[in-house]
């Protein structure tokens, strides 16, 4: 029996996060609020050749946030910055197999933290060839 | 697993003894309390018991005792009968932590046209006695405050509250859901007109409530239809219910010297361990002005709702104001008056105990919640930066 409102692979992703933690001397690091329900996630990328080689997370949320940045960052590892930035949080939700309706804005925050990291990366890489 | 019940202020386990003097009810002794015949008429016997059981652990006539399907319509009956008995004022006074049954009925009327003032509460969650003063007016039709709030267990001075409305012949009810069976209550010391009640606050079953409405207060029925209740609230009664509820209320007052000691000394033993156990939280609320059973304590830079799915997880129900688990997206409206910041209230957890508690429960949770906290943490964005802050102070 899965305890409480949410299905097994999240409270699988929410009981043992993957890639919990920081990354140090990231080569792009966002920080994102969630301006729905006011939580909040870290995001840490090692980016190398134009792929993400390693990447970390911190959130304080729910469940459901913390299954979706868990999510993120399993999805987002080995890709291109290109392909990463396809991944959208309906994409999330469907990996956990769904979510609560009232808990979709919780993935939105993943999203939200993935993308503020490569732009910022971008940013940064921008001024370092000019 | 076994199942550790600390959210008693959402809803109780009914007592077996209510269990058992209900059970008769739903199959040999169906009779309509209103029917001529033997038959029913024995059924209104036992509604008469009940209702004198009410009556006692409240202090009151047994006339005084409405039954209600919930505290909800009890809330709703009497402030609705209120405004209708006083049909020349147009101003309501309640409060800003006041449940949903009342908040929500309020702000309904406002959108009416009714002026409605909430009294504001001090970051101890206590109401300012001069503001309400000033707040009452000749238009004032009724004042509703809740006797002790369900999310920090806060007491509120009804009673005094009540003697400034009557001074002034103004209506007084109070939502004393939280309130009954947990602290006593005395109608005969105080001037409060109207009094609701909940029974599955109080270990009898879900659809039952009390109004209490003082002789000789006007009343306007709320549920119009047949002579039940003194033609106060039509609808042939909930007989198993009321039954239940009537052995309730005696259990709640046998039980009040219990739920003063006992239950407090295990509510204090878990929220001093907590406080020593765990490093930055706080309790939200006035610490000796408080339902002995409950305790509402913030953890700083976690959020409640990831607290309450790792508690799950040991079985222990609990209940969080964190806007994650709302089913809304406002954090509580009561850490929110209290001017607890938000990330605070995120934090926030309620335990709320019963005399069906153990100490190896209390125990239990004092063993896993310093683990669950440090883990989440962990995971927490905010933490470094706090621990930081607090080195660097
Ligand atoms: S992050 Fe707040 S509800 Fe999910």
């Amino acid at each position: 029996m899965t305890r409480g409102p949410y299905n097994e692979t999240v409270m699988d992703h929410f009981m043992n996060p993957r890639n919990m933690g920081e990354i140090e001397n990231p080569d792009a690091v966002a920080e994102v609020g969630n301006n729905v329900c006011g939580d909040t996630m870290k995001i840490y990328l090692k980016i190398e050749d134009n792929r993400i080689v390693d990447v970390k997370f911190k959130t304080f949320g729910c469940g459901a946030a913390i299954a979706s940045s868990s999510m993120t960052t399993e999805l987002v590892k080995g890709k291109t910055i290109e392909e990463a930035l396809k991944i959208t949080n309906q994409q999330v939700s469907e990996a956990l197999g769904g979510l609560p309706p009232a808990k979709q804005h919780c993935s939105v925050l993943a999203e939200d933290a993935l993308r503020a990291a490569i732009e910022e990366y971008r940013k940064r890489n921008k001024q370092k060839g000019s | 697993m076994k199942t550790i019940y600390l959210d008693n202020n959402a809803t109780t386990m009914v007592a077996p003894e209510v269990l058992e003097e209900m059970l008769p009810y739903f199959r040999d002794l169906y009779g309509n309390p209103s029917s001529i015949h033997t038959f029913g008429g024995q059924v209104a016997k036992k509604i008469a018991e009940a209702r004198e059981k009410a009556a006692s652990l409240l202090g009151a006539e047994p006339d005084e005792i409405v039954f209600t399907s919930c505290g909800t319509e009890s809330d709703n009956a009497a402030i609705l009968s209120a405004l209708s008995v006083n049909p020349g004022k147009n101003h309501i006074v309640t409060s800003r932590v006041e449940h949903p049954a009342v908040k929500v009925l309020c702000e309904r009327l406002a959108a009416k046209g009714y002026r409605v003032t909430e009294l504001p509460v001090d970051s101890d969650g206590m109401i300012d006695m001069d503001a309400y003063r000033r707040f009452l007016t000749p238009d004032t039709a009724v004042v509703s405050i809740m006797w002790a709030n369900n999310e920090t267990g806060v007491i509120f001075p009804v009673e005094e509250m009540a003697s400034i409305a009557k001074e002034r012949g103004i209506m007084f009810h109070t939502d004393a859901v939280q309130a009954a069976g947990k602290i006593p209550i005395n109608m005969k010391n105080n001037e409060i007109d109207m009094l609701s009640i909940s029974g599955h606050k109080l270990h009898a079953q879900k659809g039952i409530g009390i109004l209490y409405i003082r002789k000789g207060t006007s009343f306007s029925p709320f549920l119009i239809g047949g002579h039940q209740e003194k033609g106060r609230r039509g609808g042939t009664e909930n007989v198993p219910g009321i039954i239940g509820l009537g052995k309730a209320c005696e259990l709640a007052y046998l039980n009040l010297e219990r739920e003063n000691n006992y239950v407090k000394s295990l509510r204090d033993r878990l929220e001093n361990a907590l406080l020593k156990k765990i490093p930055r939280c706080k309790v939200n609320g006035h610490r000796q002005n408080r339902l002995p059973n409950t305790t509402n304590m913030s953890f700083e830079s976690v959020e409640g709702e990831s607290i309450l799915l790792l508690l799950d997880q040991y079985g222990i129900c609990a209940s969080s104001g964190s806007a994650c688990t709302s089913g809304s997206i406002q954090p509580s409206h009561v850490l929110r008056a209290m001017g607890v910041p938000y990330t605070m209230i995120h934090g926030s957890v309620r335990f709320s105990l019963s005399i069906y508690n153990t100490e190896e429960e209390i125990d239990f949770v004092i063993d896993v919640m310093p683990k669950i906290i440090e883990r989440l943490r962990q995971m927490s964005p905010y933490w470094r930066h706090e621990q930081e802050a607090c080195s660097s102070v």
